[in-house]
C-alpha cells in the first residue's frame, strides 16, 4: 500500500500536514507572489529613482510610453529571435546528438561525460570564455579556424550579437536536450524499430514516422523548460555586450530601465510583460510542438 | 485491560461502506479472529482500532477509554503488518527496540527486553543483521517481536502469515498462539483463511459486505451458523446445499449437510452419481452429482467400492441438517413431533 | 548484420567527433589555463607545445579575491540548498504523505512559481534589501535561492517519497514515534538517496544562479558568478588568467554533475522523463 494510493483524510495527520507544508508555501509566497503583486502596482504607478516625490497612479501610461519606446520592440523580437535559435539549435543538435550516442558503442560513459559538461558551466564563464577566447576576431579560436579556410575573421559581436549570445546559450542548453531525448530513445522499444526494418522502411522513414512521435512528448518539456529559462537570459548579455539596442532582451531592458534609468514604473511594466509573455509563450509552444510532431 | 468495545462504528471511503455500523465486544486476554471474503472490511476494521484510519460515525473503546481523538502512537496498541513493513536500514536489534527507544528507555532497559524478545522468538543468531538478510519466516518474527517488546494493550495481525508457505504457515500459527497465551495479551487477528481462524481463535467473527455475519467460538460458529454465507465460508471442504424437494421435506427453502454427516449407504434415500473420489489415506472425498443437479461432497470411509460413473445411495446423518430460509438465515431445529422417535434417521 | 556493425562504427565515430566538438571550449580553456598570457593571444594559436605553468593557478589562488568568492559560493550555495531541504523536506511529506483534495492544486502552484521570470519580481525585492540592509549580503542571496529552486526540491522529494511504503511509516507510528522522530528515524534514512540527489541538483542551480548573484551583491558577498564576471571589463591581457579562474569556478559543480547527471536532469524536468 504505497502512499499515494488514494486521497484518504485521516485526522491525526492533518494538523501535522498542514504545518508542515505552511513554512515552504510562506516563503514562496513572500518571494513570489507578493513581489508580484507590488510590481504590478510599480508597473501602474509613476515612480522614478530620480524623482521621489513624483509617485501615484498612473494607469496604463508606463506600458504605453514602454511600447511606445524605442527599445521595445527590438527587446521583445531579440527575446523571441533568443528563444527561437536556443530552441532550434539545441534540439536539433541534441537530437543529433542523442542519434549518435544512442548508436554509438564505445565509450559511452565518457561520451556522457564530454557532452554533458556545457550544461553545468555558469553562465558568465560560458559567455566569457566564448567571446574572448574563441570568437574574439584577432587572436580566438575561431579566428584562426577562419585563417585556415582562407576566410577572413568573423567579428562576431560587433556584427551579431544577438546570434553570438543565442550560440552561447544554446551551447549552454544543447546536453540538456541531448540526454532527454537520449533517454528517450533508449526507452523506444526496439522491437518496432526492427520490424520498421524488416519491412523495408529506410533510416530517414523511420526517424521520421516512428520515432518523431515517440519524442513528441520530451521535446515538448524540453521546450518548456528551456522557454521558462531563456526569458530570463540575463548574464551573457551583461558580460559580452552591456546591452545595446541589438542584443538586449526583455530580462535586460527591465535591469536596465531599472538600475541604469531608474525609472521603477517602466521597468515594472517591462517586468510584467516578460513574465506574461513567458507564460503565454510556453503554453503555445508546447501545444505547436505537440500538434506538428504527432500529426 | 478491559477489552476493546465498538459501537455502531462506520466507515466510508469515497461512496463505498467499508464497515456498517458495527457493534462488537473484543474480551481482554482472548485471540479473536476476525475472518470473511476480501473487500469484507476486517482489514479496515483493524485499521480503525490501530486509529490509522478515522471513524465517520460510532464509538471505540478501547480499555473503556474513547479513542477517537487519540492518535495511533497514543492508544497502546501493537500492529503486525501482512507486509511486515520493517524499517529496512535497520538491523534487527534495531527494529525490535524501536519502539522504546522512542519513548525514551534507559539503554540498559531496551539491550535487555530486546535480547527476552528475541530469545522467546529464536532470533537471537540474527539481532545484527537487516530485515534484507533474513527469510520471510525471520522477518516474520521480527515484526512480531517489534510488537511483543512494547507489551501492548492488545496485539493487531493484519494477515501476517499470508506471504509463508503451508508449512511454515502451519508453523507459525501454533508459536503465535502459543505466545498470546503465555502472555495473557488480546489480540485481533485478521485472516481470509478459514482454517486459519477455527484453530486459533478463542472467538471467530465473521464478517461480509462490511457487516458481522456471525460472532462466536469456533465449535459455535461450526455447528450452529447463524446464515448460509457463514455455514458455507466455514468448514472445508464446504458445506452441501439442497434445494428443491429435499428441502421442502424437511421444511426449508435450502439444507445444508456437512460432507462428514453425508454417508454412501445403499439404504440412504439421495441418489447421486460419482464423479470423482480424492483419496488422501486418512480420508477420502467423494465427489458427487444428485439428481436434482447439486454437486455433494461427501466424506467416505477408507472402503470404498464404487467407481466414478457409479450411481450410489446417501444417507444423512440423523440430526445434522442446517435448514435455511429464503433469506439464508439459519432456520432453528424442528421440534420433535410428540412421541417421534429422535433417534430414527432423518430422511 | 554487417551494415549493422558498420552503422555503429561509423556512429561511434561521428558521436566522439561530435562530443569533443562540444567539450572543445572548455577542453581549449583548460589548455589555456596552463599557458602564460602571451602564449595564450598568440595567433596562431599553440595547441600542446607550450611552455606549460601553473603561474596563472597560482596567482589566482594567491589573491584574495578568488578564496573570497569561493567561500561565498559556499556559503550561498550550500546554505540555500540545506534551507532549501529544511523546508521542502516536510513540504514534500505533507504532500505524499498527508494528501488533501488541494495537494495537487498546491503542488502545480509551486511549479508555477518557477515559471516566474526573476525579473518579474527583480524590482520591488531589489528595493526591499535595500531598505532592509540585505543587499549585498550573503543571508539574502541564501534566501531568494532557497526560494528560487524550492519548487523544483518540493517535486523531486515529493516523487522520491511516493516510492517509500506507507505502511513503514505507519509501523513507525504504531511503535510511538512523534512525528519529528518519523521524518528523522525513518523517512530520511529511506529517501537518502532522493534527498541526495535532490541536495546535489539544487546546490548546482545555486552555484550557477547568474541573476540575482550579480544584480544583488557588490563586495561583501559576491559569489564565483560574480567574481568571474568582473574579468568582463579587465586590464591588460589576461586570458590565461581567466581560463584558470574559470577552471576553478566550474569544478566543483562540474565534478557533481558528471556524478549525478541522470537523476538532476531527471529532476531538472520535474520527473516529467524518467
Amino acid at each position: 500500500m504505497t502512499a499515494g494510493a488514494a486521497i484518504r483524510q485521516r485526522s491525526y495527520l492533518q494538523g501535522p500536514g498542514r504545518l508542515l507544508l505552511a513554512p515552504a508555501i510562506l516563503l514562496l509566497l513572500a518571494a513570489s507572489i507578493a513581489p508580484l503583486l507590488v510590481t504590478i502596482k510599480f508597473s501602474l504607478s509613476d515612480y522614478r529613482l530620480l524623482f521621489p516625490d513624483s509617485s501615484g497612479f498612473v494607469g496604463l501610461s508606463n506600458y504605453a510610453r514602454l511600447v511606445a519606446s524605442p527599445d521595445f520592440v527590438p527587446a521583445l523580437v531579440n527575446t523571441l529571435m533568443l528563444i527561437a535559435i536556443v530552441l532550434a539549435a539545441s534540439i536539433a543538435g541534441g537530437l543529433g546528438l542523442a542519434l549518435l550516442l544512442d548508436g554509438s558503442v564505445i565509450g559511452r560513459g565518457g561520451l556522457r561525460l564530454l557532452v554533458i559538461s556545457p550544461f553545468f558551466v555558469m553562465p558568465p564563464v560560458s559567455a566569457l570564455l566564448w567571446k574572448n577566447l574563441l570568437m574574439q576576431p584577432v587572436s580566438g579560436f575561431f579566428a584562426w579556424l577562419a585563417a585556415l579556410f582562407g576566410l577572413p575573421a568573423y567579428d562576431w559581436f560587433s556584427h551579431a550579437p544577438l546570434l553570438s549570445i543565442a550560440l552561447i546559450v544554446a551551447w549552454q542548453w544543447l546536453p540538456f536536450a541531448a540526454l532527454i531525448l537520449l533517454t528517450s530513445l533508449q526507452s523506444f522499444d526496439r522491437e518496432l524499430r526492427e520490424a520498421a526494418q524488416l519491412d523495408g522502411a529506410s533510416p530517414a522513414a523511420i526517424l521520421r514516422h516512428l520515432l518523431l512521435p515517440h519524442l513528441a512528448r520530451p521535446i515538448a518539456i524540453i521546450v518548456m523548460i528551456e522557454t521558462i529559462f531563456l526569458i530570463g537570459v540575463f548574464a551573457e548579455i551583461l558580460v559580452t555586450t552591456g546591452g545595446g539596442t541589438a542584443s538586449t532582451d526583455l530580462a535586460f531592458l527591465v535591469y536596465s530601465q531599472a538600475m541604469l534609468q531608474y525609472d521603477i514604473g517602466a521597468a515594472s511594466a517591462a517586468g510584467l510583460v516578460a513574465v506574461v509573455f513567458a507564460n503565454i509563450l510556453a503554453i503555445f509552444l508546447i501545444r505547436a510542438v505537440g500538434r506538428s510532431l504527432e500529426a | 485491560m478491559s477489552g476493546i468495545v465498538l459501537e455502531g462504528v462506520t466507515k466510508r471511503f469515497g461512496d463505498h461502506l467499508v464497515t456498517d455500523g458495527i457493534d462488537l465486544v473484543i474480551p481482554d486476554g482472548a485471540f479473536t479472529v476476525f475472518v470473511g471474503p476480501s473487500g469484507c472490511g476486517k482489514t479496515t476494521l483493524l485499521r480503525l482500532i490501530a486509529g490509522l484510519e478515522d471513524i465517520d460515525s460510532g464509538r471505540l473503546l478501547i480499555d473503556g477509554v474513547d479513542a477517537a481523538q487519540t492518535s495511533p502512537a497514543a492508544r497502546g496498541l501493537a500492529m503486525v503488518f501482512q507486509s511486515y513493513a520493517l524499517y529496512p536500514h535497520m538491523t534487527v536489534r534495531a527494529n525490535l527496540g524501536f519502539a522504546l527507544k522512542v519513548a525514551r528507555r534507559p539503554r540498559a532497559e531496551i539491550a535487555e527486553r530486546t535480547e527476552q524478545v528475541a530469545e522467546m522468538l529464536n532470533l537471537t543468531p540474527f539481532l545484527d543483521r537487516r530485515p534484507g538478510a533474513l527469510s520471510g519466516g525471520q522477518r516474520q518474527r521480527v515484526a512480531i517481536g517489534r510488537a511483543l517488546v512494547r507489551e501492548p494493550k492488545a496485539f493487531l495481525f493484519d494477515e501476517p502469515l499470508s506471504n509463508l508457505d503451508a508449512e511454515l504457515r502451519a508453523q507459525m500459527r501454533i508459536e503465535i498462539r502459543r505466545l498470546q497465551q503465555q502472555l495473557g495479551i488480546t489480540a485481533i487477528y485478521v485472516t481470509h483463511d478459514q482454517a486459519e481462524a477455527m484453530t486459533m481463535a478463542d472467538r471467530i467473527v465473521v464478517f461480509r459486505d462490511g457487516r458481522v455475519e456471525q460472532a462466536g467460538s469456533p465449535s459455535e460458529i461450526y455447528r450452529n451458523p447463524a446464515s448460509r454465507f457463514v455455514a458455507g465460508f466455514i468448514g472445508s471442504p464446504r458445506m452441501n446445499f439442497l434445494g428443491g424437494a429435499i428441502a421442502a421435506k424437511h421444511g426449508a427453502v435450502t439444507i445444508g449437510v456437512r460432507p462428514e454427516h453425508l454417508a454412501i449407504d445403499p439404504a440412504g434415500t439421495i441418489s447421486a452419481a460419482v464423479q470423482a473420489i480424492e483419496y488422501l489415506g486418512s480420508d477420502s472425498f467423494v465427489h458427487l452429482g444428485a439428481q436434482s443437479g447439486e454437486t455433494l461432497i461427501a466424506r467416505g470411509v477408507p472402503d470404498l467400492d464404487f467407481r466414478p460413473g457409479d450411481t450410489v445411495q446417501l444417507r444423512i446423518a440423523p440430526g445434522a441438517v442446517h435448514r435455511f430460509d429464503a433469506d439464508d438465515r439459519a432456520m432453528p431445529a424442528p421440534a420433535p413431533a410428540p412421541g417421534a422417535n429422535i433417534f430414527e434417521e432423518t430422511v | 548484420m554487417r551494415t549493422r556493425r558498420r552503422y555503429r562504427a561509423i556512429a561511434t565515430m561521428f558521436a566522439w567527433a561530435a562530443s569533443l566538438t562540444i567539450a572543445f571550449p572548455l577542453l581549449w580553456t583548460l589548455l589555456t589555463s596552463f599557458k602564460t598570457e602571451l602564449e595564450a593571444v598568440s595567433f596562431p594559436p599553440r595547441f600542446l607545445s607550450f611552455d606549460w605553468t601553473l603561474a596563472n593557478y597560482r596567482g589566482i589562488l594567491a589573491e584574495g579575491d578568488y578564496l573570497h568568492s569561493l567561500i561565498n559560493s559556499v556559503i550561498v550555495a550550500g546554505g540555500s540548498s540545506a534551507l532549501v531541504l529544511a523546508l521542502a523536506i516536510p513540504a514534500a511529506w505533507s504532500m505524499a504523505f498527508a494528501p488533501t483534495r488541494r495537494t495537487r492544486g498546491i503542488l502545480l502552484w509551486m511549479l508555477s512559481t518557477k515559471m516566474l521570470p526573476p525579473v518579474g519580481v527583480f524590482i520591488p525585492i531589489f528595493l526591499f534589501y535595500r531598505d532592509w540592509g540585505l543587499l549585498d549580503s550573503r543571508t539574502g542571496l541564501v534566501l531568494l535561492l532557497a526560494a528560487a529552486n524550492l519548487p523544483i526540491a518540493a517535486w523531486m522529494l515529493f516523487s522520491n517519497f511516493r516510492d517509500v511504503p506507507g505502511e513503514i511509516l505507519e509501523a513507525a507510528r504504531m511503535d510511538g514515534a512523534s512525528l519529528w522522530q518519523e521524518l528523522v528515524s525513518v523517512l530520511a534514512p529511506l529517501a537518502l538517496p532522493g534527498i541526495a540527489s535532490t541536495f546535489f541538483l539544487v546546490f548546482t542551480l545555486a552555484w550557477n544562479e547568474s541573476f540575482w548573484t550579480l544584480n544583488l551583491v557588490t563586495t561583501e558577498a559576491t559569489p564565483l558568478t560574480a567574481f568571474i564576471a568582473a574579468f568582463s571589463s579587465p586590464q591588460g591581457l589576461f586570458w590565461a588568467r581567466l581560463s584558470a579562474a574559470s577552471i576553478l569556478s566550474i569544478v566543483p559543480v562540474l565534478l557533481i554533475g558528471w556524478l549525478c547527471q541522470r537523476q538532476l536532469v531527471r529532476g531538472l524536468t520535474f520527473g516529467a522523463v524518467k
